[in-house]
């Protein structure tokens, strides 16, 4: 399951993730999902992208990138969607180092990516509560 | 009125300094030969005995001292009395490695001392003045230098060391301290906040400061001279030589008398050690005439400066020496601390890092900052920002336990640091000193 997410660091600086978003657009890999972290002094962007392994290849020749495992997980179009996901993971004590969502146009849906520290037990407990959780098919 | 605290020899004829130093080079040197064993044989090595020097000229024919032989002798190895007759240790601020310090005898100390008391006589002070010594007291020579030269013209002293400015300014205001000695850059700070509590420049009772221990710039002292409503007077030295006072500035503002009775000064060209005309600019070399315990002939400061005999309106005699217009090596002064890049390189390969790094200095609000940027290598990246700024803040730990001072680290990614071909730009210094 799970599906995988690249970062890639980069300088706090204007233009700088411009020049990123260029090559990437140019070596024709789409986007799923992304965020931006940020500090004074640097950035971390995470994506999930159409094709990880090209995506990696072309990001590596321009700064460091890391690829980590996150959960995906489909929030029901309701009040309150968000909130159940985590409340299911505060009670099993899965601690969540940071989320973003996204929406797809493919399969209609709202989608949060989670970074969690145990990404196995998060798939299980959310499949568990009737959640439905991506694979890397899904993207 | 010019103020003198020795007269004499403050304004003593050319004839009577020289006739002075020549006395005093010929006992140095003697001494010197027999009883530091390092010193023998770099004379032995150049095939010079002490009868041949017979005067200052004959100066030029002595070995040169670096800081490197001072590294290599330390601790004892200078030393040219019996432990027993020293009284005092002062120590440098570079932390390159093994500190270099420094020896006094009594003697030593009385001569160091007198020497800060022309600096603050120079700089109008009397019996009269309550002198607030803001300089750190320790192992650093600035304190315990200026404390000492206070006593000597028999002001009242205010042994406040550096730091907490807030009591630096109720002793300042309640004890009306009326001569300020501290760095220049503390100085600028005390001046500011000073102004951020409501203070006018009219309402401390100062009327001078004797700035030194780091470089700072005309532009530097006006602002200082504004903010607190003083005159501000420069003052040169080194621990090697002794301490503060090695020279100092008169009420002219427009150089530093060297105290030629106790130093003897050379410009050299830095490449070829060989001695340059009066005029020219060069390295500094200070030969001390009369010290016992660390009696160190020809040390090459690195600090590079022009010296003028031109008549000086206070009616001192002594030959003047411009502010230091930068340094022979890649020493670098930060915040009055000697930093070498090869010290940050050593904390970056200690720590895993890359080698590729670039040092940014610059001056906001009249105090240096250091900023190195570092490059990230692919396995210490992370995708949580958290391991990243955890990381900076580890660097920082480890710069400042081998600076002495704080760095701001800046992570960048990798081939970020701009590569040159050959000889790497590792320090971009923004300050505008000279």
């Amino acid at each position: 399951m799970a599906i995988k997410q690249i970062s890639a660091f980069m300088e706090n600086k204007p233009g700088k993730l411009s020049e990123l978003v260029e090559i990437i657009a140019d070596a024709d890999v789409n986007l799923r999902a992304m965020s931006l972290a940020d500090t004074n002094d640097f950035g971390i962007l995470r994506v999930i992208a159409s094709d990880t392994e090209k995506f990696k290849e072309i990001i590596e020749q321009h700064t460091v990138v890391t690829v980590t495992e996150v959960v995906a997980v489909e929030m029901p179009d309701e009040v309150g969607a968000l909130s159940k996901i985590l409340k299911v993971l505060g009670a099993a004590q899965i601690n969540i180092e940071y989320m973003y969502a996204f929406t797809s146009a493919t399969k209609l849906g709202a989608y949060t990516v989670l970074r969690v520290d145990d990404v196995a037990a998060a798939e299980e407990l959310l499949t568990g509560h009737g959640f439905t959780v991506l694979t890397e098919a899904d993207i | 009125m010019e103020n003198y605290f020795q007269k004499e020899i403050e304004t003593a004829s050319r004839e009577e300094i020289l006739a002075l130093q020549n006395e005093k080079i010929k006992k140095q040197v003697k001494h010197v030969y027999e009883n530091v064993e390092y010193y023998r044989k770099l004379m032995d090595e150049k095939g010079v005995k002490p009868e041949d020097i017979q005067s200052v000229e004959d100066i030029k024919k002595l070995p040169f001292l670096t800081k490197a032989d001072l590294r290599e002798a330390y601790p004892y190895g200078l030393l040219g009395t019996p432990l027993n007759d020293c009284v005092r240790i002062h120590s440098t601020s570079g932390t390159t490695g093994k500190r270099v310090v420094a020896f006094y005898t009594q003697h030593d100390v009385d001569l160091w001392e007198e020497c800060c008391a022309r600096a603050i006589m120079a700089a109008s002070g009397t019996s009269e003045d309550v002198v607030q010594v803001a300089y750190g007291y320790g192992l650093f020579t600035g304190g315990a230098g200026l404390h000492g030269g206070s006593h000597k013209v028999g002001s009242l002293t205010l042994p406040m060391s550096s730091g907490n400015t807030d009591r630096q300014i109720q002793f300042m205001m309640d004890l009306n301290a009326t001569i300020l000695c501290c760095t220049p850059s503390y100085a600028a700070y005390i001046g500011e906040t000073l102004a951020e509590q409501g203070y006018q420049p009219k309402d401390n009772k100062l009327k001078a400061g004797i700035f030194g221990a780091e470089p700072w710039t005309e532009e530097m002292r006006q602002s200082i001279e504004k903010s607190l409503g003083i005159k501000a007077y420069d003052i040169y030295g080194l621990t090697e030589t002794s301490g503060p006072g090695v020279a100092f500035e008169c009420s002219e503002q427009s150089g530093m008398h060297i105290n030629e009775d106790h130093f003897y000064a050379e410009i050299i060209d830095p490449d070829t050690g060989e001695v340059l005309p009066e005029g020219s600019k060069g390295e500094l070399v200070f030969t001390a005439l009369d010290k016992e315990a660390f009696p160190l002939l020809r040390y090459r400061t690195r600090d590079i400066c022009v010296l003028t005999r031109e008549k000086c309106s206070c009616g001192r005699t002594f030959v003047k020496m411009c502010k230091p217009m930068g340094r022979s090596d890649d020493m670098l002064i930060i915040r009055g601390v000697n930093v070498f890049p090869s010290q940050i390189e050593t904390v970056l390969l200690n720590e895993g890092y890359s080698p590729n790094y670039q040092i940014e200095i610059d001056r906001k609000n009249n105090t240096d900052t250091l900023d190195v940027m570092v490059e990230l290598t692919q396995e210490q990246f992370s995708d949580k920002v958290a391991d990243t700024q955890r990381r900076e803040r580890e660097l920082e730990g480890a710069m400042r336990t081998m600076l002495g001072i704080g760095a701001k680290i800046h992570l960048v990614p990798p081939k970020s640091v701009v590569r040159s071909e050959g000889k790497a730009v590792r320090v971009i210094d923004k300050r505008k000193l000279h």
